[in-house]
């Protein structure tokens, strides 16, 4: 680990490239109201953050990121276009990965702009590929918005697609729930006796707690209607799995989702973004005939990316965590933004891991 | 030169734990009056009697300050972050047996399995604006247990006792807690998911892997374990 002071000056010149490229400097609080990230990430996040206690303002969490303090304060008084940076500590705890740091400084740069995303997205990578030069690193690249765009597309109940967009970050669960609307696994036992009774609510007594008689009813109705939804067809659970199985160099991986969205329509709106993409990182040196595309990619880590996604990593050091992360979070300014909204993409270099990569 | 073995300092597991050791020739009593935590072992030179609360077992076992123990195997996994990397599970010992259950109302008739709870947690939130309430003193033991299931829009709200209660009481909607017969739960109208067994606990004999021991204390450990029969 090199030391305090040399990240430190390390951390200063990324932010001095980001500054230069037009952002303006921000600072976030340290500790944060742990009800806004536990409402964004789950109860998961307290394997994952470090919460602490307030006497008076009840629990806090040590910021496991700025992505969420940055949303807010563009969301409270932000102009636009806006382009930030910010560098600064962040707190993760390490259950699993023994060895790895629990707090760590990152670097940040996020754009919230809505004239042209894929230029935006360009812009972010680019400018974060250029902080990286002269490191043996290989990026990483992918696109939520796809998969997302997928399964909206599915000749399914609105309900089982809500059900799929709802768990796109939990590979398992959402390979389960396909798995389960397409037939391939047989309705469970339990749900089999429940449509068969005429009248189950009869059995709804005594009714304690705050869920009420009629959203059981309601979703009774719900789960006897999606028992009438024919399955998810062999030929459009196959283009799933082509999507979800697609890594490539980038204009093979465009090819190949240009060639599935001529069967799956939906799907045209995000290739196109994914082409627009490409050419404006191509505009800006990038080689993208080099660039992996991995449509899969995101999909397991951190929750609000629904678009343009992009790690890098030190080539000779596979046991190191990705040195740098972004990607695209349109929804989450939605949900912070009370009712408004605005396209968004920004990413983080850890210094430290950067420093410690051969160059 | 010694080791020392915990014990859970009273009731039944103490008289239970006195029992399993006599059976193979240890022999292991309180001394003093019976308010005072002290002890004494027959049959195993070198080790050392402590008596401790069961729920601090687990902790004092990774701190290296006893170095077997005998505790909840519910326990064990929940106060101790990776416990299998810091200590071993020598044998279970056959009783303090109780199972972590998650339940919900049985006026639930749609919710049966894990599948269920989680579309409800999600119909839930959308219906009543917070996260579906689990109350447990288990945070641990169930939040990993709904990650690895792919459970979402819950929360966790700790309880410390009367758990079975809460939903009544309509601070919870659900509920993860011990339970040996299933009677308490059926009292509060409340029943166990099809698949929402989470542990199977049962009193168990912990230990310090070896290499943390010196070369006498694992001889005496040694030593002790062929006379258990370990």
């Amino acid at each position: 680990m090199p030391a305090r002071a040399a990240i430190r000056e390390k951390a200063a010149a990324l932010q001095a490239l980001f500054q230069a490229a037009g952002a303006q400097v921000i600072e976030a609080d340290i500790l944060q109201p742990a009800e806004t990230l536990l409402d964004l990430y789950g109860e998961d996040i307290r394997a994952r953050a470090f919460v602490t206690h307030d006497p008076l303002a009840g629990e806090r969490m040590l910021r496991p990121d700025f992505t969420v303090p940055v949303v807010q304060m563009h969301m409270q008084n932000g102009a636009e276009p806006a382009r930030y940076t910010y560098s600064g500590v962040v707190f993760r705890q390490q259950e699993d990965g023994a060895g790895r740091a629990s707090e760590y400084i990152q670097v940040g740069y996020e754009v919230f702009d809505r004239t042209d995303p894929p230029a935006a997205d360009a812009e972010v990578f680019s400018l974060i590929f250029q902080a990286l030069e002269g490191y043996r690193l290989r990026a990483a690249t992918g696109d939520m918005g796809i998969l997302m765009a997928a399964v909206r597309g599915l000749d399914t109940s609105d309900r089982r697609k809500a059900a799929l967009l709802r768990h796109i970050w939990r590979p398992a669960r959402f390979r389960a729930l396909l798995d389960r609307y397409s037939g391939k696994l047989p309705v469970p036992e339990s749900r089999a006796r429940l449509l068969a009774e005429a009248d189950p609510m009869a059995r709804a007594t005594p009714l304690i707690g705050l869920r009420r008689a009629d959203e059981i009813a309601e979703r009774i109705a719900a789960l006897r209607a999606d028992a009438h939804e024919p399955p998810i067809g062999a030929g459009e659970t196959e283009l799933l799995d082509r999507i979800l199985g697609l890594a490539a160099k980038a204009p093979a991986a465009l090819a190949a989702l240009q060639e599935i969205a001529r069967d799956m329509p939906s799907l045209s709106g995000s290739v196109a973004t994914l082409a627009a993409r490409l050419e404006a990182l191509d505009g800006r040196g990038i080689d993208v005939e080099a660039l992996d595309f991995e449509a899969s990619y995101g999909r397991s880590s951190m929750e609000y990316y629904d678009g343009f996604v992009f790690g890098f990593y030190a080539e000779d050091r596979p046991d190191l965590p990705p040195v740098a992360t972004g990607g695209r979070y349109d929804a989450l300014t939605r949900v912070l933004g009370q009712g408004r909204s605005i396209p968004a993409v920004g990413g983080v270099i850890r210094p430290a891991l950067l420093m410690e990569c051969a160059p | 030169m010694t080791i020392k073995l915990a014990v859970p300092s009273k009731g039944r597991l103490m008289d239970k734990t006195f029992e399993w050791f006599a059976a193979r020739g240890v022999g292991l009593r309180r001394t003093g009056s019976a308010r005072e935590y002290a002890g004494a072992v027959e049959g195993a030179p070198g080790v050392e009697l402590v008596l401790l609360s069961a729920g601090e077992i687990p902790r004092e076992l990774a701190a290296g300050r006893v170095h077997l123990g005998v505790t909840g195997s519910d326990l064990v996994r929940e106060k101790l972050a990776r416990w299998d990397s810091r200590i071993e599970a020598l044998s279970g010992l056959g009783f303090g047996r109780a199972d972590l259950v998650l339940a919900v109302p049985a006026a639930w008739v749609d919710v049966n399995i894990l599948d269920d709870l989680d579309a409800v947690a999600a119909q839930f939130r959308a219906n009543h604006g917070f996260r579906l309430r689990i109350a447990t003193k288990y945070h641990r033991l169930v939040r990993d247990f709904l990650r690895a299931h792919g459970v979402a829009d819950y929360q966790l709200v700790d309880s410390q006792g009367a758990t079975e209660g809460t939903v009544k009481n309509e601070t919870a909607e659900a509920i993860a807690d011990i339970t040996s017969t299933g009677e308490t739960l059926g009292a509060n109208h409340l029943k166990v998911l099809d698949d929402g067994l989470i542990h199977s606990s049962q009193a168990t004999l912990f230990a310090l892997p070896e290499a943390r021991l010196s070369a006498g204390q694992a001889e005496i450990r040694r030593a002790l374990l062929a006379r258990l029969g370990l």
